[in-house]
């Protein structure tokens, strides 16, 4: 039933590779890093000063006129979001009212949002003037702050932080009066709620859905959180562009950054009756959660991956020789890694000397709940392009680790592509892209 | 993508709560059958100096009293401690096995699944202020960044950091029970949990699992969570008497109770609920969810999301309006929500709008944010089966332009069969469920 599968017509992406999802493409096929110092602040006395940040901008340039006194109710999180948001919606052809407000073509009740979202930090220096008024004896006394400090909190603060607030503006930005939702699973997030929108749509609760996600981790408390649960790498600050390193022997570590990335999900049907170019079709999804007790670490067989991913094959009634291409999780931890590439060779079983696996982060930092939407417009545009490109930072697989990482830039049909990521804590998704040859309304 | 049109019907079988009423299903019933109110003066902190001094907190509550192994769960945030206990609750009664190597109660791990709508853990505010105070000048107005940063990263704690991730409920729920199916977590404010049971029924319906382990859990009442929601002046004030703070639908409402709490379901297919023996509690039938998509700042002031997110629910039930017996409403006492909800409601019941029963358990509960959904699905459960509306409390200045039926100061005797739950959140999030006493035969209603 045409009105059950979901395609892919629309991409945008803010990443640490440029601001858009053309600059992310070409970036990645180049093997660019997106890696270097902190700017946003300074780093100094942090373990590790590295971060994968998004290029200057100005928000006001990606919102209709109308809504640019909205902007000052943007946290960063939420910037990122609606410019790939923008982006993705004009490159699908809808007009919406956040496109053109006279020329709608869409019907806005069928129209949803699904994005991932981090946990948003609140900005130092923003409370610092509140916080300065509220000290006894140079320490902060709460009795001060409830009595003066909290004054000069300005009153709308708490909306720029909270986690829906990213589908909230998009939605009315774009008027989607669909079903929204924000899913609130880490790096997990994007897959989820990419696959929650497919869901949404294939139930018959809406024919569009602007899915995927954004997150800024480049703040110190975030940045530290990292550090103190041992995520990071602090021995690269020299060599920020070796730093990353998914599945190498040499991997010390990961780098957080920023980014947005939105997909536009919509029934075949709905793409067809429009003659929209369909990029990809989402054929396949699977969950899983790992369970053991050390919550900080992925599970060292990697079963909630493999799971995952078997799940997701089978939904797309494939087997796994018919994959092209695998993007893992993969962000440079090593004991991560290895565990996720156990769980992947385990599902893949005799295919994984087969299937091509390409990191991102080595480019891309872990931007957190970006990181999966990153991913799937990566594999869409692969897809797309019929490339794999070059892993970054690969020289020598970590020691178990046996899966076929990309170390030349392939060029070849790819038919089926699957992306996959987890959280420290469990969530566990993959998702399944395949190629749509038909491309227009055929 | 497999989809199957599955003609499956999703029952309830386990409850669990941890509250300001109460930490288990029938004392939190008792005090709101009789009309109690779970709030007082706020003790986590000291808020004796901010705009509202009271709360409706969990008290003399430790999760550790519920679990074998407490040390796999010894950091967790305070709302992941809530969900703990409630979690424990509700597999007990659904006779899912918890904390167990080898489960007997015949559930395939990778078919049972958890969606909640939970929020994330407490910022380590002293390590947060002391980072600020290091680093900020205020007379030359500077902010030395590598001060802020030594002391954040020598003062914030890996364990506490650990457990900031909304996500983390759902670990600590997968940790106890085994479930390897699909997890999410979702946060759309104060409409979270009741989307999370409506997205949970949805993965069922179409065969993504057997059992979904669903609800809420949420404390914003922290330093941070208190100052923002007081600058937004979204609080009641009336300081001078906390248990009559929460009014919702009445003339003098000022603003909402900030609550905390977990509220956990399970949910499963019918086939897997007979398979398993389990005792069925309420059928769960429609579900509607949409957004405003009007201002970050206000519901639509016509409460186009609400009505659309009810009619979808309806239309999701095979139902129409006039099937409804009784709705429990997002009733907050803001000025705006009970006003709009007001409207809403009229718009969709019509005719019948002053006749349905539509009461508001938050006068009672407080506002339990993300877990709020769930926490007063679990009443209309025990709505339905005791055949008792819960009161709205405090009820007792009527304002005299809302005019339903809000079953004002005493829980009432009426058999209900069919009860909508409704849930709005700030950035116009909209989400209704239906349900409906279980029976047997599956009846059409018209």
């Amino acid at each position: 039933m045409e009105s059950d599968r979901v395609v892919v017509t629309g991409l945008g992406a803010v990443s640490p590779l440029g601001l858009s999802a053309d600059q992310m493409w070409a970036g990645l096929c180049e093997g660019r890093c997106g890696i270097g110092r902190i700017k946003a602040f300074d780093p100094a006395g942090l373990r590790c000063e590295l971060a994968g940040e998004v290029p200057a901008y100005s928000i006001q340039d990606y919102v209709p006129r109308k809504y640019r006194k909205s902007c000052k109710l943007m946290c960063r999180d939420i910037e990122l979001a609606v410019i790939a948001a923008q982006q993705a919606v004009a490159a699908s052809g809808l007009v919406t009212k956040g496109i053109d407000p006279d020329h709608v073509s869409i019907d806005p009740t069928r129209m949803g949002v699904n994005m991932g979202a981090g946990i948003i930090s609140c900005d130092m220096v923003e409370l610092a003037p509140a916080v300065a008024v509220s000290t006894t004896d140079g320490r902060f006394d709460i009795r001060k702050w409830g009595r003066v400090g909290l004054e000069h909190v300005t009153p709308l603060w708490l909306l720029k932080y909270l986690p829906n607030m990213l589908a909230c503006h998009i939605g009315i930005i774009h008027d989607c009066q669909g079903p929204s939702n924000t899913i609130t699973c880490a790096e997990a997030s994007a897959h989820l709620a990419i696959a929650e929108a497919a869901q949404v749509i294939a139930r018959g609760d809406s024919d569009i859905a602007l899915a995927g996600a954004a997150e800024a981790k480049v703040n110190p408390v975030i940045m530290v959180r990292q550090i103190l649960l041992e995520r990071t790498n602090n021995i690269s600050n020299d060599r920020p562009g070796a730093a990353c390193r998914p599945f190498d022997a040499n991997a010390h570590g990961s780098v957080f950054g920023e980014a947005g990335g939105v997909l536009v999900l919509e029934s075949l049907s709905h793409a067809r009756r429009r003659g929209a170019t369909i990029l990809a079709e989402l054929v396949g999804i699977g969950h899983s959660h790992c369970i053991d007790p050390a919550y900080a670490r992925l599970e060292p067989d990697g079963e909630a991956v493999r799971i995952a991913i078997t799940k997701a094959l089978d939904d797309a009634d494939l087997d796994a020789r018919q994959v092209d291409l695998l993007i893992p999780h993969g962000m440079g931890l090593p004991q991560d890694d290895l565990a996720e590439a156990k769980g992947i060779a385990a599902a893949l079983g005799d295919a994984t000397k087969e299937v091509t696996v390409w990191p991102t982060k080595s480019m891309l930092s872990t931007t957190g709940a970006a990181s999966g939407a990153l991913d799937a417009i990566a594999a869409v545009q692969a897809i797309g392009a019929s490339t794999i490109p070059s892993a970054r930072n690969f020289t020598r697989p970590l020691d178990g680790c046996h899966l076929r990482i990309s170390t030349d830039t392939v060029r070849r049909r790819i038919d089926h592509a699957i992306c996959c990521s987890y959280t420290h804590g469990g969530q566990t998704a993959a998702l399944v892209f395949k190629r749509c040859d038909e491309g227009a309304a055929s | 993508m497999k989809t199957p049109k599955s003609h499956e019907r999703i029952v309830l079988t386990g409850m669990g709560i941890v509250s300001p009423l109460g930490h288990d299903i029938e004392s939190v019933w008792k005090a709101i059958l009789a009309g109690r109110s779970g709030t007082a003066r706020t003790t986590i902190f000291d808020a004796s100096t901010f705009p509202t001094t009271f709360s409706a907190e969990v008290k003399d509550y430790d999760f550790r009293r519920y679990v074998e192994h407490p040390s796999r769960h010894d950091q967790c945030s305070r709302s992941s401690g809530f969900v703990i206990g409630a979690t424990v609750q509700a597999c007990r009664q659904a006779g899912i096995d918890v904390e167990s190597q080898a489960p007997a109660d015949h559930i395939d791990r990778t078919r049972m699944g958890i969606y909640l709508g939970a929020g994330e853990g407490s910022l380590d505010s002293d390590a947060f202020f002391a980072g600020i105070l290091a680093a900020w000048n205020a007379e030359r107005d500077e902010f030395a960044w590598p001060h802020a940063n030594r002391i954040v990263q020598e003062q914030m704690q890996a364990a506490h950091e650990l457990e900031q991730e909304p996500n983390m409920a759902v670990a600590h729920i997968a940790r106890l029970t085994g479930a390897r199916g699909p997890a999410r977590s979702c946060l759309t404010a104060c409409a979270a949990s009741t989307q999370a049971v409506g997205e949970a029924m949805m993965l069922l319906r179409r065969g993504q699992a057997d059992v979904m382990i669903a609800g809420g859990a949420h404390s914003m009442i922290h330093i941070l969570g208190l100052t923002g929601f007081n600058r937004l002046t979204a609080l009641s004030t009336r300081n001078d008497s906390p248990e009559t703070a929460s009014r919702p639908f009445c003339a003098s409402r000022d603003g909402f109770v900030l609550g905390e709490g977990a509220a956990i379901v399970v949910l499963e297919s019918l086939t897997s609920a007979r398979k398993r023996g389990a005792t069925i509690l309420a059928e769960l039938i429609g579900y509607g969810s949409s957004s405003d998509a009007y201002r970050v700042t206000d519901m639509h002031d016509e409460g186009r999301g609400a009505v659309q997110a009810m009619r979808a629910a309806l239309a999701d039930a095979g139902l129409t309006y006039r099937d409804i017996d009784y709705i429990n409403t997002h009733g907050t006492s803001t000025h705006e929500n009970d006003a709009v909800e007001t409207l809403a409601i009229k718009t969709v019941f019509q005719e019948r709008a002053k006749q349905v029963p539509a009461s508001s358990v938050k006068s009672m509960l407080g506002h339990l944010i993300a877990a709020a959904g769930a926490a007063e699905l679990i009443t209309c459960v025990l709505a339905i089966r005791d055949g008792i509306v819960p009161p709205t409390i405090n009820l007792n200045d009527p304002d005299p332009e809302l005019d339903l039926d809000y079953v004002p100061n005493a829980a009432r005797k009426m058999p209900l069969h069919i009860v909508m739950n409704e849930s709005f959140g700030f950035g116009g999030q909209n989400n209704v469920v239906i349900l409906k006493q279980y029976s047997e035969a599956r009846e059409k209603p018209h």
